[in-house]
């Protein structure tokens, strides 16, 4: 019926019950493809110079991660939320505001250990209020408010001076710097997000075997039943938002302290659809798509000006190019990239009955 | 009405004592006390008539969208495309042609055709799958979004006001006493009551083709139940075709208004596209009565709170679709 409809029908299957005997969290400890992939990632620093580790690798991660926690909403709970990058946005403003940065008059100069806690802590309570917020609706009224929650937030940073410095934003935010090390320097900053990326891409994983997420998708297939086995939907759906709200707010941390500052255009509506594009194009059924999506995004977003000039048309049609993959992947696959996939390997199979869980995890 | 006060007899008071409040702070000669702490009657009257008629243009845009939404649960997030694509074929029209009639009419049509290819090259595809064509309504929004950006540019244009309606006109309405005991009246600019008038009448005729011809019946029958509608016979595709066009139609209009009252550059089709989800969502999804009154609720709110408290006029809007979400999470006139 829908995109994430169609979703539970072919994963989630596989996840809930086939696998389940495996190893719980590690769902990928004998698929070789994962295995080598990790290695790749690990080892990257070895490989890639500080422009492809940091402008390429460390931002995809940062914008799957943010695009995980709307696929975490969408692919499990059935809720597609735009403000996902709002939330990621405040926790970097919060950051910025309580943290130590160029704005002497706005920031309270806080260490980081007090102002991460903090800016998470309160992107979360945002986060959760927002879903609140939002579970009072269904399916595509969630779209609309949360992309309204989105759009009044961009405007509010952009009218807003004693707190979000308005337009200009806040600058020169103070990184992380103990134990001799400087963590925004290339490689330690591109360690630090591949762990928390990883961190919340097991999160999400366990979430999803785990009874909370089993009843998560339980509420996403049919809330009616579940509400009469007793099972309370609309907690069960704010629940959700909170996880999703702190994965966000990890994120938009990770990506303050990338960029050393945060303004209203980070926090834009188009960018906030650009998660949703993200999500949808990786694929919103199980948490690697959201990565793979990025990866592909921020190629493109990097790329595709040298490569449009190169085949002799205007490098600044970028914009084009992206909305119109996104069409044709919302035309013709339901699923994303993953769902691509997971079509090739099954035609290369003449047995496909169903896709199979473990395959192409990684 | 008076099965409404009997059931809220609290509330019924409370409208009663604001609407009273609300007439005497437009009718009375404020006195000095009053004009000190709000500031002057002047000011308050001009954010009133703007948001009035900001609420009007509102109303257009918001329309056609509830309208679409109501009838083929098509949250269609390319609305503000279409409203931006108006008002730049207006502009086209009336740089060239000096008209600005002629603008209003031929961007009705243009954009009316780009909804009825909407309809029936990407939506009859996949009826019935409302997440999908959001989905692709947010995709279409970006490719039309920058289509427009390669075609026009991302300057400022502003559509030519006619002659005949340029200058302010002068309203029975007191603002001030001079000290000679001379009423100072209220002086507004034409187009913008003109413009205000033009939406009256369109939702006037909206509602009465909705209510009272045969077609309105069909498209009211169709938002209830298109399935049994289908059944009987009715051949619903060229319905949803019509009400797409007329829908699209409208915000096209809406986007030569905005053109001329304020200015058309990229941006303003996400501007509009969320003034109309807050105006369907305070107002109630697919009723054209909710997009009235959301439509005026969100214009007044806006432009006063931007004379009274700057820095949190956009919080206000959205506080208003925060109550409305928590008291009445179906908008304020939508029946369920």
């Amino acid at each position: 019926m829908s995109v994430t409809h169609d979703a539970r029908v072919q994963i989630h299957k596989p996840a809930s019950t086939g696998q389940r005997p495996a190893v719980r969290g590690w769902p990928d400890i004998n698929n070789p493809a994962a295995w080598v992939v990790a290695v790749i990632l690990l080892i990257m620093p070895l490989i890639a110079n500080g422009f492809f580790l940091i402008e390429i690798f460390a931002t995809t991660l940062i914008l799957g991660t943010i695009a995980l926690s709307l696929m975490f909403l969408a692919g499990y709970g059935g809720m597609v939320s735009l403000m996902q990058l709002t939330i990621a946005g405040f926790a970097a403003y919060m950051v910025a505001v309580f943290g130590v940065s160029g704005n002497a008059n706005i920031s309270l100069g806080w260490p980081w250990w007090l102002a991460v806690p903090m800016a998470l802590a309160l992107a979360t309570i945002f986060g959760t209020l927002g879903g609140a917020l939002a579970v009072r609706t269904e399916g595509i009224y969630t779209i609309m408010i949360t992309l309204a929650i989105g759009a009044a937030f961009y405007y509010f940073t952009n009218q807003n001076w004693a707190i979000f410095n308005g337009h200009t934003g806040i600058n020169t935010v103070a990184t992380p710097h103990f134990w001799g090390v400087n963590w925004r320097s290339d490689i330690p900053f591109y360690y630090i997000v591949l762990a928390v990326a990883a961190l919340c891409y097991f999160a999400v994983d366990y979430i999803s075997r785990a009874p909370f997420g089993l009843a998560l998708q339980g509420v996403r297939d049919n809330p009616r039943r579940m509400a009469a086995l007793g099972f309370n939907v609309n907690a069960h759906r704010v629940a959700a938002y909170a996880v999703a709200s702190f994965i966000a707010g990890l994120a938009g941390v990770l990506q303050v302290w990338n960029y050393r500052q945060i303004s209203p255009g980070s926090v834009s509506v188009g960018a906030c659809i650009d998660v949703l594009i993200i999500a949808v194009v990786g694929g919103i059924t199980r948490p690697i798509g959201p990565y793979i999506g990025a990866l592909v995004f921020v190629l493109l977003r990097t790329f595709a000006l040298d490569f449009l000039v190169k085949i002799g048309l205007d490098g600044n049609r970028f914009r084009l190019l992206i909305g119109l993959g996104f069409l044709a992947i919302v035309f013709w696959s339901s699923d994303g990239v993953i769902g691509l996939w997971q079509r090739w390997c099954q035609g290369r199979r003449p047995t496909a009955n169903r896709p199979a869980g473990g395959h192409g995890h990684g | 009405m008076t099965r409404f006060v009997e059931r809220h007899p609290a509330w019924a008071l409370i409208v009663i004592i604001a609407v009273a409040v609300a007439l005497w702070l437009i009718f009375a000669v404020w006195p000095p006390a009053l004009e000190e702490t709000i500031g002057r009657k002047r000011v308050f009257l001009n954010a009133l008539f703007n948001g009035i008629t900001l609420g009007g243009l509102y109303f257009l845009v918001a329309s056609g969208f509830t309208l679409i939404f109501g009838l083929m649960r098509n949250v269609n997030l390319a609305h503000g495309s279409l409203y931006l694509f108006g008002g730049y074929v207006g502009y086209a029209i009336s740089a060239s042609t000096g008209s600005w009639i002629l603008s209003f009419i031929v961007a009705f049509f243009m954009t009316a055709l780009v909804g009825v290819l909407l309809q029936v090259l990407v939506f009859r595809r996949m009826e019935g799958q409302d997440l999908r064509q959001t989905m692709v309504t947010i995709g279409l929004s970006i490719v039309f979004a920058d289509l427009m950006l390669w075609a026009c540019g991302g300057d400022f244009y502003q559509i030519q006001t006619p002659n005949w309606l340029i200058g302010p006109i002068e309203l029975p309405l007191i603002t001030a006493v001079k000290s000679s005991g001379e009423p100072v009246y209220l002086r507004y600019p034409l187009v913008r009551l003109v413009i205000f008038l033009a939406s009256v009448i369109i939702g006037i005729a909206m509602w009465l083709a909705l209510n009272r011809t045969r077609i309105g019946m069909i498209i009211r029958a169709g938002v209830d139940d298109r399935d049994i509608l289908a059944a009987t016979g009715v051949r619903i595709q060229i319905v949803f075709v019509l009400v797409f066009a007329l829908g699209a139609g409208l915000a096209g209009i809406a986007g030569v208004v905005g053109g001329t009252f304020q200015s058309l550059s990229p941006g303003e089709d996400i501007r509009f596209l969320l003034a109309s989800l807050v105006v369907v969502i305070v107002g109630g999804m697919g009723s054209i009565p909710g997009a009235a009154l959301g439509a005026l609720i969100i214009g007044l709110a806006e432009q006063l709170g931007s004379v009274y408290i700057p820095t949190y006029a956009i919080v206000v809007t959205f506080l208003i679709m925060v109550l409305v979400l928590a008291l009445r999470p179906q908008g304020l006139l939508a029946r369920r």
